[in-house]
């Protein structure tokens, strides 16, 4: 049992000192003044005067930033739902793998995870730029491709046209997908390496397929699961700055790289802090979503 | 196991997968195959091609080291990456003080206010990473200037704040977990014998939460370490970190000198992990992401 405070002032307060002040000082103050910015105007160069408008909201549902929220939305969506459909397998394959390989593969999962993330965006653009590894394989095959209808008296393949996978949406996605996939593949198996296998069992002893088992008793079951899986997933994929900036083209700018812009080129503070809060609130929603999805997961369960 | 009944009534001449199996069977085990080469490519070829001797660095040409001389005889490269190593050693050595104070204190007292610092430390874990880097760009340039010109490492003061601010949280969960495993009549019984609260704290408490306090230091560690988005708006011209310099040179081009810093690091990242898997078993593994295991 929990002691109370009064019990024991000098540690509680000692205990407690640091951490609060920290957690007050270093990190809600500054959101604070950011949240405060959203709701001020530029005045000449570097003042920021605190006028209680809403004009700085009022912007960021001008079409152009309206559209821009609804394209991190889909890209996020996008990148969950990919990291779903790949990550499940995978979760299922450790879930059920030999006790002795379970944590080998856990590693060979997580190691990419641990690395840092500008170095693994930076591989991915060495695979994918034009005279990267993907279009040298397709050259190569192109090539070989383009010699043998000659020699089979067809006409050769036009010259070579490297594909163009960096620098685009694709690129986006595919780069958000391999930074977040791991993400994804932990809080499944967590999930699914609870779950009672003798569910699993009776499923397929009577006659279910190893599909209909999946879909009818497993994603159910492990609902919560997947429901956390995408969340984790999802945030960061929506406020992600660096995957759009060095992979993504003109035309890929998510939220966060407007919102950067704003505070170092555009030097547009209070637009740049109202974009952010309203990226916090959606963040917010979120949790709060996966948080009602949850509680009524256990209500069924307890029923 | 009707499977099982099976193999007994004929003797078969292979062991059947079970139903279960997943592991056993092809599409599953193509799947993982493919989904650990999407994963370990693009890391594998950056860090073999580190070691190719050309300078467009498309075509194996030959092994050589020179790149990595290059990158160790760059002297603003070698400047960022020190800068890095000091951050994370101090941020590391904050964050495992703050967070396994509070973590001691949310797990030991009942105190008005205790859900809101629980919520309030849960904060800084869930916020866009963009949002707590414009906060900190904010807080340095209008309320808390960090002093300019001081010596050298006091002048990475700002960034050491903002990376505590976003690592002891994580590390105040991993203690928490540990916490949950001890039984707090030890701490009773040491107190019956006459241990003071403090001397409790140190003697008792503190042995047992020793393993999470290595992984968490380990997590803060590479955190801080892997840190771009905060760093970026908190960082000077003359206190650029690893990451930040990394990035000023990918925006220009892929280079050889790149790919060998970039192996640097991830050799030391993949060190950093086996000495966590060492220090706490697997479950270092998943510390601070997902749910955690009981």
């Amino acid at each position: 049992m929990e002691q109370s405070w009064r019990q024991a002032k000098g540690l509680f307060a000692a205990l407690m000192s640091a951490p609060l002040v920290w957690l007050v000082f270093f990190f809600f103050v500054p959101l604070g003044i950011v949240w405060l910015y959203s709701f001020g105007e530029n005045r000449g160069l570097i003042d920021i005067a605190f006028t209680g408008t809403w004009s700085n909201y009022a912007k960021a549902l001008e079409p152009l930033y309206l559209g821009i929220f609804a394209k991190s939305l889909w890209v996020a969506a996008l990148t969950t739902f990919l990291c779903v459909v790949i990550g499940f397998p995978v979760a299922l394959a450790i879930t059920f793998a030999p006790d002795k390989w379970k944590p080998w593969l856990l590693l060979l999962v997580m190691l990419p995870f641990w690395t840092n993330l500008l170095i693994r965006t930076y591989a991915l653009i060495a695979v994918l730029r034009s005279e990267g590894y993907v279009n040298q394989t397709y050259r190569f095959l192109w090539e070989h491709a383009s010699g043998l209808m000659t020699l089979i008296g067809l006409q050769p393949l036009g010259t070579f046209q490297p594909l163009e996978l960096l620098y685009n949406n694709f690129a986006v996605v595919l780069g958000l997908v391999y930074v977040h996939l791991p993400f994804m593949i932990l809080p499944l198996y967590s999930t699914l390496d609870r779950l009672d296998r003798s569910l699993l069992e009776a499923s397929l002893d009577l006659g279910a397929g190893h599909i209909r088992t999946m879909f009818s008793i497993v994603i159910p079951l492990a609902g919560a699961g997947i429901a956390s899986g995408v969340l984790i997933t999802f945030i960061p994929a929506l406020g992600a700055y660096l995957t759009p900036d060095l992979l993504g083209g003109t035309d890929s700018q998510m939220i966060a790289n407007v919102i950067e812009s704003q505070f170092k080129r555009a030097n547009n503070w209070p637009f740049g802090a109202a974009l952010c809060f309203i990226l916090v609130y959606l963040t917010f929603i979120g949790i709060a979503i996966q948080g009602l999805l949850d509680s009524s997961a256990k209500k069924r369960g307890m029923a | 196991m009707s499977d099982a009944a099976t193999i007994k009534v004929t003797p078969a001449k292979k062991e059947r997968p079970g139903p279960l199996d997943y592991m056993r069977r092809w599409p599953i085990q193509a799947w993982l195959v493919a989904v650990t080469i999407f994963l370990y490519a693009p890391l594998i070829s950056l860090m073999v091609f580190s070691f190719n001797d050309s300078k467009r660095n498309v075509v194996w040409q030959g092994f050589t080291l020179k790149y990595y001389e290059k990158a160790l005889t760059n002297a603003s490269l070698i400047e960022a990456f020190s800068n890095s190593l000091v951050i994370a050693l101090c941020s590391t050595i904050l964050s495992v003080i703050v967070g396994a104070m509070a973590a001691i204190a949310l797990w030991r007292f009942r105190f008005p206010g205790r859900t809101a610092f629980d919520a309030g430390m849960a904060i800084p874990i869930v916020v866009p990473e963009i949002c707590m880097g414009v906060g900190m760009l904010v807080f340095f340039a209008k309320i808390f200037p960090w002093p300019q010109g001081l010596p050298w490492p006091l002048n990475l003061g700002a960034i050491i704040i903002a990376h505590v601010s976003f690592s002891f949280p994580f590390v105040a969960v991993v203690v928490r977990a540990r916490l949950a495993s001890f039984n707090r009549e030890l701490e009773e019984a040491a107190k019956d014998l006459g241990a003071s609260e403090w001397r409790t704290l140190m003697d008792v408490l503190v042995p047992h939460i020793q393993p999470s306090l290595i992984a968490g230091a380990l997590l803060a560690f590479t955190l801080s370490l892997d840190d771009f988005v905060i760093t970026f708006f908190t960082s000077g011209p003359d206190t650029v970190t690893f990451p930040v310099k990394i990035y000023s040179m990918v925006r220009f081009s892929v280079t050889p000198e790149v790919n060998a810093a970039s192996t640097i690091l991830i050799v030391v990242t993949v060190l950093l992990t086996f000495l966590a898997l060492k220090f706490q078993g697997t479950s270092a593994l998943t510390a601070g992401h997902g749910p955690e295991k009981k």
